[in-house]
Protein backbone atom coordinates (compact mmCIF):
# COMPACT_ATOMS: atom_id res chain seq x y z
CA UNK A 1 0.00 0.00 0.00
CA UNK A 2 1.22 3.47 -0.96
CA UNK A 3 1.54 5.96 1.62
CA UNK A 4 -0.59 8.48 -0.56
CA UNK A 5 -3.34 6.24 -1.10
CA UNK A 6 -3.23 5.27 2.61
CA UNK A 7 -3.56 8.89 3.63
CA UNK A 8 -6.50 8.57 1.58
CA UNK A 9 -8.14 6.06 3.07
CA UNK A 10 -7.26 7.36 6.60
CA UNK A 11 -9.29 10.66 5.38
CA UNK A 12 -12.17 8.44 4.00
CA UNK A 13 -11.99 6.53 7.67
CA UNK A 14 -12.21 9.73 10.11
CA UNK A 15 -14.33 12.09 7.45
CA UNK A 16 -11.79 15.04 8.00
CA UNK A 17 -11.46 15.99 4.53
CA UNK A 18 -13.40 15.79 1.65
CA UNK A 19 -11.25 13.42 -0.85
CA UNK A 20 -11.05 13.27 -4.30
CA UNK A 21 -11.56 9.70 -5.45
CA UNK A 22 -11.27 10.72 -9.42
CA UNK A 23 -7.05 11.16 -8.74
CA UNK A 24 -7.21 7.87 -7.49
CA UNK A 25 -5.13 5.05 -10.10
CA UNK A 26 -6.58 2.44 -11.07
CA UNK A 27 -5.18 -0.70 -8.92
CA UNK A 28 -7.77 -3.36 -10.36
CA UNK A 29 -6.90 -5.06 -13.42
CA UNK A 30 -8.57 -8.22 -15.50
CA UNK A 31 -5.69 -10.56 -16.14
CA UNK A 32 -5.64 -11.88 -19.61
CA UNK A 33 -7.61 -14.98 -20.56
CA UNK A 34 -10.18 -14.51 -18.27
CA UNK A 35 -13.75 -14.99 -19.04
CA UNK A 36 -17.21 -14.29 -17.83
CA UNK A 37 -17.78 -17.47 -15.47
CA UNK A 38 -13.54 -17.72 -14.36
CA UNK A 39 -11.54 -14.40 -14.23
CA UNK A 40 -8.21 -13.46 -12.74
CA UNK A 41 -7.77 -10.34 -11.11
CA UNK A 42 -4.55 -8.01 -10.65
CA UNK A 43 -4.50 -6.25 -7.16
CA UNK A 44 -1.91 -3.58 -6.94
CA UNK A 45 -0.23 -2.79 -4.07
CA UNK A 46 -2.45 -5.14 -1.83
CA UNK A 47 -0.75 -8.30 0.20
CA UNK A 48 -2.63 -11.18 2.00
CA UNK A 49 -4.36 -8.92 4.70
CA UNK A 50 -7.12 -7.90 1.72
CA UNK A 51 -6.20 -11.31 -0.12
CA UNK A 52 -7.30 -13.83 2.34
CA UNK A 53 -10.29 -11.93 3.83
CA UNK A 54 -11.95 -11.61 0.69
CA UNK A 55 -10.84 -14.73 -0.89
CA UNK A 56 -12.89 -16.03 2.67
CA UNK A 57 -15.51 -14.00 1.65
CA UNK A 58 -15.73 -15.01 -1.83
CA UNK A 59 -15.94 -19.01 -0.49
CA UNK A 60 -18.88 -18.06 1.23
CA UNK A 61 -20.62 -17.65 -1.80
CA UNK A 62 -22.53 -20.94 -2.79
CA UNK A 63 -22.29 -19.53 -6.46
CA UNK A 64 -18.51 -19.81 -6.34
CA UNK A 65 -16.83 -23.17 -7.61
CA UNK A 66 -13.39 -21.78 -6.95
CA UNK A 67 -11.65 -18.80 -4.95
CA UNK A 68 -7.95 -18.68 -4.47
CA UNK A 69 -5.55 -15.66 -4.18
CA UNK A 70 -1.16 -15.39 -4.97
CA UNK A 71 1.20 -13.15 -4.43
CA UNK A 72 3.39 -14.46 -7.80
CA UNK A 73 6.41 -12.76 -5.84
CA UNK A 74 7.48 -11.00 -2.89
CA UNK A 75 9.29 -8.32 -4.43
CA UNK A 76 6.26 -7.17 -6.51
CA UNK A 77 3.24 -5.22 -4.31
CA UNK A 78 0.87 -7.18 -6.57
CA UNK A 79 -1.73 -9.62 -5.44
CA UNK A 80 -3.93 -12.35 -7.97
CA UNK A 81 -7.63 -13.28 -7.26
CA UNK A 82 -8.75 -16.18 -8.88
CA UNK A 83 -12.52 -16.68 -9.15
CA UNK A 84 -14.53 -19.34 -11.06
CA UNK A 85 -18.39 -19.55 -10.62
CA UNK A 86 -21.24 -21.98 -11.42
CA UNK A 87 -23.79 -21.68 -13.75
CA UNK A 88 -22.71 -18.68 -15.34
CA UNK A 89 -22.49 -16.45 -12.63
CA UNK A 90 -20.90 -13.63 -13.42
CA UNK A 91 -17.27 -13.39 -11.95
CA UNK A 92 -17.29 -9.74 -11.39
CA UNK A 93 -20.40 -9.72 -9.76
CA UNK A 94 -19.23 -12.54 -7.14
CA UNK A 95 -16.37 -10.35 -6.25
CA UNK A 96 -18.31 -7.19 -5.90
CA UNK A 97 -20.65 -9.24 -3.44
CA UNK A 98 -17.00 -10.48 -1.50
CA UNK A 99 -16.50 -6.97 -1.05
CA UNK A 100 -19.92 -5.42 0.05
CA UNK A 101 -19.84 -8.75 2.09
CA UNK A 102 -15.98 -7.71 3.82
CA UNK A 103 -17.22 -4.25 4.19
CA UNK A 104 -21.17 -5.65 6.07
CA UNK A 105 -19.07 -7.50 7.91
CA UNK A 106 -16.14 -4.71 9.24
CA UNK A 107 -19.38 -2.32 10.22
CA UNK A 108 -20.87 -5.61 12.25
CA UNK A 109 -17.49 -5.57 14.41
CA UNK A 110 -17.01 -2.33 14.96
CA UNK A 111 -20.62 -2.31 16.56
CA UNK A 112 -20.08 -5.29 18.26
CA UNK A 113 -16.81 -4.27 19.74
CA UNK A 114 -18.22 -0.41 20.49
CA UNK A 115 -20.93 -2.13 22.44
CA UNK A 116 -18.89 -4.72 24.09
CA UNK A 117 -16.13 -2.05 25.41
CA UNK A 118 -18.64 0.91 26.90
CA UNK A 119 -20.05 -1.93 28.50
CA UNK A 120 -16.73 -3.02 30.12
CA UNK A 121 -15.45 0.33 30.84
CA UNK A 122 -18.81 1.35 32.59
CA UNK A 123 -18.51 -1.71 34.72
CA UNK A 124 -15.30 -1.21 35.65
CA UNK A 125 -15.47 2.21 36.41
CA UNK A 126 -18.81 1.63 38.72
CA UNK A 127 -15.89 -1.05 40.20
CA UNK A 128 -13.43 1.96 40.77
CA UNK A 129 -16.31 3.88 42.73
CA UNK A 130 -17.53 1.64 44.53
CA UNK B 1 -21.32 -52.71 -0.10
CA UNK B 2 -18.57 -50.72 -2.49
CA UNK B 3 -18.41 -47.18 -1.63
CA UNK B 4 -19.76 -46.45 -4.98
CA UNK B 5 -22.97 -48.70 -3.88
CA UNK B 6 -26.44 -45.82 -4.20
CA UNK B 7 -27.40 -44.98 -0.55
CA UNK B 8 -29.47 -46.46 1.63
CA UNK B 9 -32.65 -43.79 2.40
CA UNK B 10 -31.82 -43.30 5.84
CA UNK B 11 -27.86 -42.82 4.24
CA UNK B 12 -29.86 -40.36 1.98
CA UNK B 13 -31.67 -38.20 4.63
CA UNK B 14 -28.64 -38.34 6.95
CA UNK B 15 -26.66 -36.86 3.80
CA UNK B 16 -29.27 -33.92 3.23
CA UNK B 17 -29.90 -33.09 7.13
CA UNK B 18 -27.92 -29.76 8.55
CA UNK B 19 -25.32 -30.46 11.04
CA UNK B 20 -26.30 -30.79 14.44
CA UNK B 21 -25.90 -28.61 17.48
CA UNK B 22 -23.42 -31.03 18.65
CA UNK B 23 -21.69 -31.25 15.38
CA UNK B 24 -21.41 -27.74 14.90
CA UNK B 25 -19.53 -27.48 18.27
CA UNK B 26 -16.95 -30.14 17.37
CA UNK B 27 -16.53 -28.35 13.70
CA UNK B 28 -15.27 -25.19 16.03
CA UNK B 29 -12.08 -27.21 17.55
CA UNK B 30 -8.57 -27.93 15.99
CA UNK B 31 -7.68 -31.00 17.63
CA UNK B 32 -4.25 -31.19 19.78
CA UNK B 33 -2.86 -34.62 20.57
CA UNK B 34 0.07 -35.88 21.40
CA UNK B 35 2.60 -35.86 18.77
CA UNK B 36 0.28 -33.88 16.37
CA UNK B 37 -2.74 -30.77 15.40
CA UNK B 38 -5.34 -31.64 12.89
CA UNK B 39 -8.38 -30.21 11.65
CA UNK B 40 -6.58 -27.07 11.33
CA UNK B 41 -8.70 -25.70 7.91
CA UNK B 42 -12.07 -24.05 8.54
CA UNK B 43 -14.67 -25.99 6.99
CA UNK B 44 -17.81 -23.71 6.86
CA UNK B 45 -17.87 -22.95 3.06
CA UNK B 46 -20.93 -24.23 1.44
CA UNK B 47 -20.49 -27.69 0.12
CA UNK B 48 -18.25 -29.20 2.08
CA UNK B 49 -21.09 -30.54 4.37
CA UNK B 50 -23.64 -31.58 1.71
CA UNK B 51 -26.48 -29.64 0.66
CA UNK B 52 -28.21 -30.08 3.73
CA UNK B 53 -26.13 -27.30 5.58
CA UNK B 54 -26.30 -24.19 4.73
CA UNK B 55 -22.76 -22.31 4.93
CA UNK B 56 -23.39 -19.47 2.85
CA UNK B 57 -23.01 -15.89 4.03
CA UNK B 58 -25.79 -14.39 6.26
CA UNK B 59 -25.08 -10.69 8.02
CA UNK B 60 -27.74 -11.29 10.70
CA UNK B 61 -26.99 -14.48 11.69
CA UNK B 62 -23.27 -13.43 11.60
CA UNK B 63 -24.22 -10.27 13.80
CA UNK B 64 -26.12 -12.97 16.49
CA UNK B 65 -22.95 -15.07 16.72
CA UNK B 66 -20.10 -12.36 16.80
CA UNK B 67 -18.99 -12.02 20.40
CA UNK B 68 -16.91 -9.91 21.69
CA UNK B 69 -15.74 -9.90 25.37
CA UNK B 70 -13.26 -7.61 27.51
CA UNK B 71 -10.51 -9.09 29.59
CA UNK B 72 -8.64 -5.51 29.92
CA UNK B 73 -8.92 -1.98 28.72
CA UNK B 74 -5.85 -0.30 29.59
CA UNK B 75 -4.90 2.66 26.93
CA UNK B 76 -1.48 0.32 26.36
CA UNK B 77 -2.61 -3.07 27.06
CA UNK B 78 -6.09 -4.15 25.55
CA UNK B 79 -6.98 -7.70 25.78
CA UNK B 80 -9.93 -9.02 24.06
CA UNK B 81 -11.66 -11.94 22.93
CA UNK B 82 -13.17 -12.00 18.99
CA UNK B 83 -15.45 -14.86 18.66
CA UNK B 84 -17.17 -15.82 15.53
CA UNK B 85 -14.68 -14.61 13.16
CA UNK B 86 -12.39 -16.90 10.78
CA UNK B 87 -8.67 -16.50 11.02
CA UNK B 88 -8.37 -14.91 7.57
CA UNK B 89 -10.57 -11.75 8.85
CA UNK B 90 -9.12 -12.20 12.43
CA UNK B 91 -5.60 -12.36 10.89
CA UNK B 92 -6.09 -9.16 8.06
CA UNK B 93 -6.93 -6.62 11.50
CA UNK B 94 -3.81 -8.03 13.26
CA UNK B 95 -1.83 -7.08 10.12
CA UNK B 96 -3.62 -3.64 9.50
CA UNK B 97 -2.61 -3.03 13.64
CA UNK B 98 1.11 -3.72 13.07
CA UNK B 99 1.12 -2.10 9.75
CA UNK B 100 -1.12 0.02 8.21
CA UNK B 101 -2.73 2.29 11.25
CA UNK B 102 -0.46 5.76 10.07
CA UNK B 103 0.85 7.22 13.33
CA UNK B 104 3.66 10.15 13.59
CA UNK B 105 7.24 9.45 14.15
CA UNK B 106 10.48 11.47 13.44
CA UNK B 107 11.47 11.07 9.85
CA UNK B 108 14.81 13.33 9.47
CA UNK B 109 16.99 14.51 11.49
CA UNK B 110 19.11 17.40 10.58
CA UNK B 111 22.48 17.56 12.81
CA UNK B 112 23.44 20.81 13.42
CA UNK B 113 26.61 19.98 15.80
CA UNK B 114 27.24 16.42 17.40
CA UNK B 115 30.38 16.07 18.83
CA UNK B 116 29.04 13.00 20.75
CA UNK B 117 30.70 9.78 20.92
CA UNK B 118 27.50 8.40 18.61
CA UNK B 119 27.63 8.57 14.99
CA UNK B 120 25.25 10.59 13.53
CA UNK B 121 23.55 8.27 11.32
CA UNK B 122 23.24 5.87 14.74
CA UNK B 123 21.79 9.01 16.33
CA UNK B 124 19.28 9.78 14.02
CA UNK B 125 18.24 6.44 13.99
CA UNK B 126 17.47 6.43 17.43
CA UNK B 127 15.77 9.01 17.18
CA UNK B 128 13.13 7.92 14.78
CA UNK B 129 12.75 4.82 17.17
CA UNK B 130 11.32 7.30 20.04
CA UNK B 131 7.40 7.23 20.31
CA UNK B 132 5.94 10.28 20.63
CA UNK B 133 2.03 11.24 21.83
CA UNK B 134 0.50 14.37 21.24
CA UNK B 135 -3.61 15.60 21.22
CA UNK B 136 -5.38 12.60 19.00
CA UNK B 137 -7.47 15.70 17.09
CA UNK B 138 -4.71 17.29 16.26
CA UNK B 139 -2.82 14.10 15.07
CA UNK B 140 -5.63 12.80 12.74
CA UNK B 141 -5.83 15.94 11.87
CA UNK B 142 -2.36 16.31 10.29
CA UNK B 143 -1.95 15.36 6.65
CA UNK B 144 0.76 12.89 5.25
CA UNK B 145 3.72 14.39 3.72
CA UNK B 146 4.60 12.67 0.26
CA UNK B 147 8.44 13.11 -0.17
CA UNK B 148 10.12 12.57 -3.70
CA UNK B 149 11.78 9.51 -3.63
CA UNK B 150 15.86 9.68 -3.74
CA UNK B 151 17.24 10.08 -7.35
CA UNK B 152 19.92 7.00 -6.86
CA UNK B 153 17.04 5.03 -6.07
CA UNK B 154 15.89 4.19 -9.79
CA UNK B 155 12.66 1.57 -8.57
CA UNK B 156 11.49 4.13 -6.42
CA UNK B 157 11.90 6.86 -8.93
CA UNK B 158 9.98 4.84 -11.59
CA UNK B 159 6.78 4.40 -9.62
CA UNK B 160 6.62 8.12 -8.54
CA UNK B 161 4.23 10.26 -10.32
CA UNK B 162 4.33 13.64 -9.24
CA UNK B 163 0.96 14.47 -10.60
CA UNK B 164 -0.21 11.66 -8.00
CA UNK B 165 1.03 13.80 -5.27
CA UNK B 166 -1.17 16.84 -3.88
CA UNK B 167 0.66 20.01 -3.94
CA UNK B 168 -0.18 20.64 -0.23
CA UNK B 169 1.85 17.62 0.33
CA UNK B 170 4.85 17.94 -1.93
CA UNK B 171 6.61 20.50 0.71
CA UNK B 172 7.12 20.15 4.42
CA UNK B 173 4.40 22.76 6.08
CA UNK B 174 2.56 22.84 9.08
CA UNK B 175 -0.42 20.14 7.95
CA UNK B 176 1.94 17.65 7.12
CA UNK B 177 5.31 17.96 9.42
CA UNK B 178 5.96 18.39 13.38
CA UNK B 179 9.53 20.17 14.37
CA UNK B 180 11.30 18.79 17.58
CA UNK B 181 14.46 20.33 18.40
CA UNK B 182 17.46 18.94 20.97
CA UNK B 183 20.24 21.10 21.71
CA UNK B 184 22.02 19.66 24.84
CA UNK B 185 25.96 20.47 26.08
CA UNK B 186 27.65 18.96 28.34
CA UNK B 187 29.84 20.68 30.79
CA UNK B 188 31.65 20.12 34.34
CA UNK B 189 29.59 20.87 37.45
CA UNK B 190 30.39 24.42 38.98
CA UNK B 191 30.33 25.99 42.24
CA UNK B 192 28.12 29.18 40.73
CA UNK B 193 25.60 27.54 39.02
CA UNK B 194 25.25 24.39 40.31
CA UNK B 195 26.29 24.54 43.93
CA UNK B 196 28.87 22.09 43.78
CA UNK B 197 32.77 21.74 41.87
CA UNK B 198 32.27 18.55 39.58
CA UNK B 199 36.76 19.08 39.45
CA UNK B 200 37.20 19.31 43.23
CA UNK B 201 34.76 16.01 43.47
CA UNK B 202 36.76 14.50 40.55
CA UNK B 203 39.99 14.98 42.59
CA UNK B 204 38.36 13.30 45.70
CA UNK B 205 37.59 10.05 43.43
CA UNK B 206 33.99 10.19 42.50
CA UNK B 207 33.28 8.05 39.88
CA UNK B 208 30.08 9.36 39.45
CA UNK B 209 28.87 11.34 36.24
CA UNK B 210 26.27 12.91 37.15
CA UNK B 211 27.48 14.34 39.95
CA UNK B 212 30.97 15.91 37.79
CA UNK B 213 28.49 16.99 35.25
CA UNK B 214 25.55 18.35 34.07
CA UNK B 215 24.01 16.77 31.19
CA UNK B 216 25.76 13.93 31.12
CA UNK B 217 22.78 12.16 30.12
CA UNK B 218 20.41 13.10 27.19
CA UNK B 219 17.11 12.34 27.89
CA UNK B 220 13.78 12.21 25.29
CA UNK B 221 11.91 14.51 27.60
CA UNK B 222 14.81 16.96 26.49
CA UNK B 223 13.71 17.00 22.89
CA UNK B 224 11.59 20.84 22.77
CA UNK B 225 8.27 21.28 20.17
CA UNK B 226 8.30 24.08 17.50
CA UNK B 227 4.85 24.07 16.92
CA UNK B 228 4.63 26.14 13.29
CA UNK B 229 1.66 27.86 11.91
CA UNK B 230 -1.81 26.60 13.13
CA UNK B 231 -0.27 23.70 14.70
CA UNK B 232 -0.12 26.29 17.81
CA UNK B 233 -3.63 26.06 18.53
CA UNK B 234 -4.00 22.20 16.96
CA UNK B 235 -1.34 21.30 19.69
CA UNK B 236 -2.08 23.87 22.61
CA UNK B 237 -1.31 23.39 26.00
CA UNK B 238 -1.65 19.05 27.27
CA UNK B 239 -1.97 18.44 23.42
CA UNK B 240 1.79 19.61 22.95
CA UNK B 241 3.78 16.70 20.92
CA UNK B 242 5.68 15.04 23.19
CA UNK B 243 7.89 11.54 23.74
CA UNK B 244 5.72 9.01 25.45
CA UNK B 245 8.28 7.98 27.84
CA UNK B 246 10.14 10.92 28.84
CA UNK B 247 12.90 8.93 30.30
CA UNK B 248 14.61 7.22 27.20
CA UNK B 249 18.36 7.59 27.21
CA UNK B 250 19.44 9.14 23.75
CA UNK B 251 22.67 9.51 24.31
CA UNK B 252 25.46 10.20 26.64
CA UNK B 253 27.70 13.67 27.18
CA UNK B 254 31.16 14.51 28.70
CA UNK B 255 32.30 17.82 28.76
CA UNK B 256 32.81 19.83 26.15
CA UNK B 257 30.50 17.49 24.01
CA UNK B 258 27.19 18.98 22.60
CA UNK B 259 23.96 17.86 20.43
CA UNK B 260 22.23 20.25 18.62
CA UNK B 261 19.84 19.01 16.03
CA UNK B 262 16.44 19.78 14.72
CA UNK B 263 14.15 16.82 13.77
CA UNK B 264 11.10 16.63 11.51
CA UNK B 265 8.26 14.30 12.23
CA UNK B 266 5.79 12.84 9.76
CA UNK B 267 2.96 10.48 9.45
CA UNK B 268 3.61 7.00 7.64
CA UNK B 269 2.87 3.76 8.00
CA UNK B 270 4.15 0.37 9.55
CA UNK B 271 4.92 -1.42 6.27
CA UNK B 272 7.27 1.30 5.48
CA UNK B 273 9.16 1.33 8.64
CA UNK B 274 8.79 0.02 12.02
CA UNK B 275 9.12 3.36 13.91
CA UNK B 276 5.54 4.03 12.00
CA UNK B 277 3.90 1.04 13.64
CA UNK B 278 1.40 2.19 15.93
CA UNK B 279 1.45 -1.41 18.20
CA UNK B 280 4.43 -2.93 20.42
CA UNK B 281 2.86 -6.30 19.47
CA UNK B 282 -0.77 -7.00 18.40
CA UNK B 283 -1.29 -10.66 18.18
CA UNK B 284 -4.27 -13.39 19.13
CA UNK B 285 -3.93 -16.91 20.23
CA UNK B 286 -6.56 -19.31 20.24
CA UNK B 287 -8.68 -20.33 23.11
CA UNK B 288 -7.39 -23.78 24.26
CA UNK B 289 -10.15 -26.30 24.72
CA UNK B 290 -9.71 -29.35 27.70
CA UNK B 291 -12.38 -32.07 27.39
CA UNK B 292 -12.40 -34.58 30.48
CA UNK B 293 -13.88 -37.79 29.01
CA UNK B 294 -13.78 -40.10 31.62
CA UNK B 295 -14.04 -39.18 35.40
CA UNK B 296 -10.28 -38.06 36.94
CA UNK B 297 -10.69 -39.09 40.28
CA UNK B 298 -8.24 -39.15 43.98
CA UNK B 299 -4.47 -39.04 43.63
CA UNK B 300 -4.60 -38.66 39.97
CA UNK B 301 -7.12 -35.80 40.39
CA UNK B 302 -3.91 -33.80 41.94
CA UNK B 303 -1.74 -35.11 39.65
CA UNK B 304 -3.85 -33.75 36.73
CA UNK B 305 -3.93 -30.53 37.96
CA UNK B 306 -0.48 -30.28 38.09
CA UNK B 307 -0.12 -31.11 34.38
CA UNK B 308 -1.49 -27.51 33.84
CA UNK B 309 -0.72 -24.25 34.54
CA UNK B 310 -1.96 -23.12 38.30
CA UNK B 311 -5.70 -21.84 38.30
CA UNK B 312 -6.74 -24.34 34.72
CA UNK B 313 -7.87 -27.65 36.89
CA UNK B 314 -9.89 -27.74 39.53
CA UNK B 315 -10.82 -30.35 42.26
CA UNK B 316 -14.49 -30.97 43.14
CA UNK B 317 -15.97 -33.71 45.60
CA UNK B 318 -17.91 -36.23 43.40
CA UNK B 319 -20.76 -37.11 44.95
CA UNK B 320 -20.48 -40.54 42.89
CA UNK B 321 -17.30 -42.11 44.05
CA UNK B 322 -17.03 -40.07 47.35
CA UNK B 323 -13.74 -38.37 45.70
CA UNK B 324 -12.16 -35.38 44.53
CA UNK B 325 -12.33 -35.38 41.06
CA UNK B 326 -10.49 -33.00 38.00
CA UNK B 327 -12.89 -30.15 36.65
CA UNK B 328 -11.75 -27.80 34.19
CA UNK B 329 -11.98 -24.16 36.07
CA UNK B 330 -10.52 -21.68 33.27
CA UNK B 331 -8.84 -23.27 30.13
CA UNK B 332 -8.36 -19.45 29.06
CA UNK B 333 -4.78 -19.63 31.73
CA UNK B 334 -3.75 -22.99 29.95
CA UNK B 335 -0.64 -23.01 27.82
CA UNK B 336 -1.41 -26.11 26.14
CA UNK B 337 1.64 -27.67 27.22
CA UNK B 338 0.17 -31.28 26.08
CA UNK B 339 1.95 -32.58 29.42
CA UNK B 340 -0.39 -34.59 30.37
CA UNK B 341 -0.67 -36.59 27.10
CA UNK B 342 2.51 -38.20 28.70
CA UNK B 343 1.07 -39.92 31.01
CA UNK B 344 -0.58 -43.13 30.43
CA UNK B 345 -3.53 -42.90 32.87
CA UNK B 346 -5.12 -39.64 31.04
CA UNK B 347 -3.97 -40.30 27.92
CA UNK B 348 -7.32 -41.78 27.25
CA UNK B 349 -9.22 -39.60 29.74
CA UNK B 350 -8.84 -36.28 28.15
CA UNK B 351 -8.91 -34.45 24.83
CA UNK B 352 -7.33 -31.21 23.92
CA UNK B 353 -8.01 -28.97 21.33
CA UNK B 354 -8.32 -25.45 20.38
CA UNK B 355 -11.46 -23.18 19.39
CA UNK B 356 -10.96 -22.38 15.90
CA UNK B 357 -13.01 -19.03 15.76
CA UNK B 358 -12.30 -18.28 19.36
CA UNK B 359 -9.37 -15.33 19.53
CA UNK B 360 -8.66 -13.96 22.67
CA UNK B 361 -6.56 -10.86 21.25
CA UNK B 362 -3.79 -8.80 23.10
CA UNK B 363 -3.05 -4.93 21.69
CA UNK B 364 -0.09 -3.04 23.14
CA UNK B 365 -0.28 0.40 21.75
CA UNK B 366 2.70 2.41 21.91
CA UNK B 367 1.17 4.89 23.57
CA UNK B 368 -0.28 7.25 20.66
CA UNK B 369 -3.48 6.06 20.22
CA UNK B 370 -5.16 3.96 22.92
CA UNK B 371 -5.34 0.18 22.18
CA UNK B 372 -9.03 0.16 21.26
CA UNK B 373 -8.46 2.96 19.04
CA UNK B 374 -6.33 1.28 17.33
CA UNK B 375 -8.23 -1.37 16.92
CA UNK B 376 -11.38 0.09 15.94
CA UNK B 377 -9.07 1.67 13.20
CA UNK B 378 -7.97 -1.29 12.15
CA UNK B 379 -11.76 -2.42 11.26
CA UNK B 380 -12.06 1.31 9.86
CA UNK B 381 -8.96 0.48 7.49
CA UNK B 382 -10.27 -2.74 6.49
CA UNK B 383 -13.71 -1.47 5.20
CA UNK B 384 -12.12 1.23 3.16
CA UNK B 385 -10.12 -1.60 1.58
CA UNK B 386 -12.84 -3.47 0.50
CA UNK B 387 -14.93 0.46 -0.58
CA UNK B 388 -11.96 1.19 -2.37
CA UNK B 389 -11.66 -1.79 -4.53
CA UNK B 390 -15.56 -1.35 -4.80
CA UNK B 391 -14.83 1.73 -7.25
CA UNK B 392 -11.79 0.18 -8.83
CA UNK B 393 -14.41 -2.47 -9.62
CA UNK B 394 -16.81 -0.60 -11.20
CA UNK B 395 -14.19 1.64 -12.91
CA UNK B 396 -13.03 -1.52 -14.31
CA UNK B 397 -16.49 -2.68 -15.63
CA UNK B 398 -16.66 0.89 -17.12
CA UNK B 399 -13.27 0.01 -19.27
CA UNK B 400 -11.11 2.86 -17.47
Amino acid sequence: MSAQDNDREMADVNETATVDFSRQKQRLRLLPGSTETAASFAFDQEDHTLGNALRYMIMKNPDVEFCGYSIPHPSEATMNLRIQTWDGVSALEVLRKGLNDLADLCDVVEDTFTVSRDKFNAANSEQMSS
Amino acid sequence: MPSWAPLSKEELAKARAPLSEEQLQQRRMVRINAETVTDTSATDIPGHWGPGQDDSWNLERFRKSLQITFHQNKPLDATFSLIGVDASIANAFRRILIAEVPTLSIEEVFMLDNTSIIQDEVLAHRMGLIPLIGGHEGLRWLRRFEKAPPKDDFAAQAKYDPDDVEDNAKTPNDHNTIVLELDVTCRWANEKEDGRDGRKLAKEGSTDPTEKYINSNVYAKQLVFKPQGEQVSMFAGENAIRTANPDILIAKLRPGQRIKLSCHCIKGIGADHAKFSPVATASYRLLPHIDITQPILGADAKKFAKCFPKGVIGLEHDAESGQEKAVVIDPMKDTVSRECLRHDEFKDKVKLGRIRDHFIFSVESTGQFNSDELFLDSIRLLKAKAEKFKRHLTELEEGR
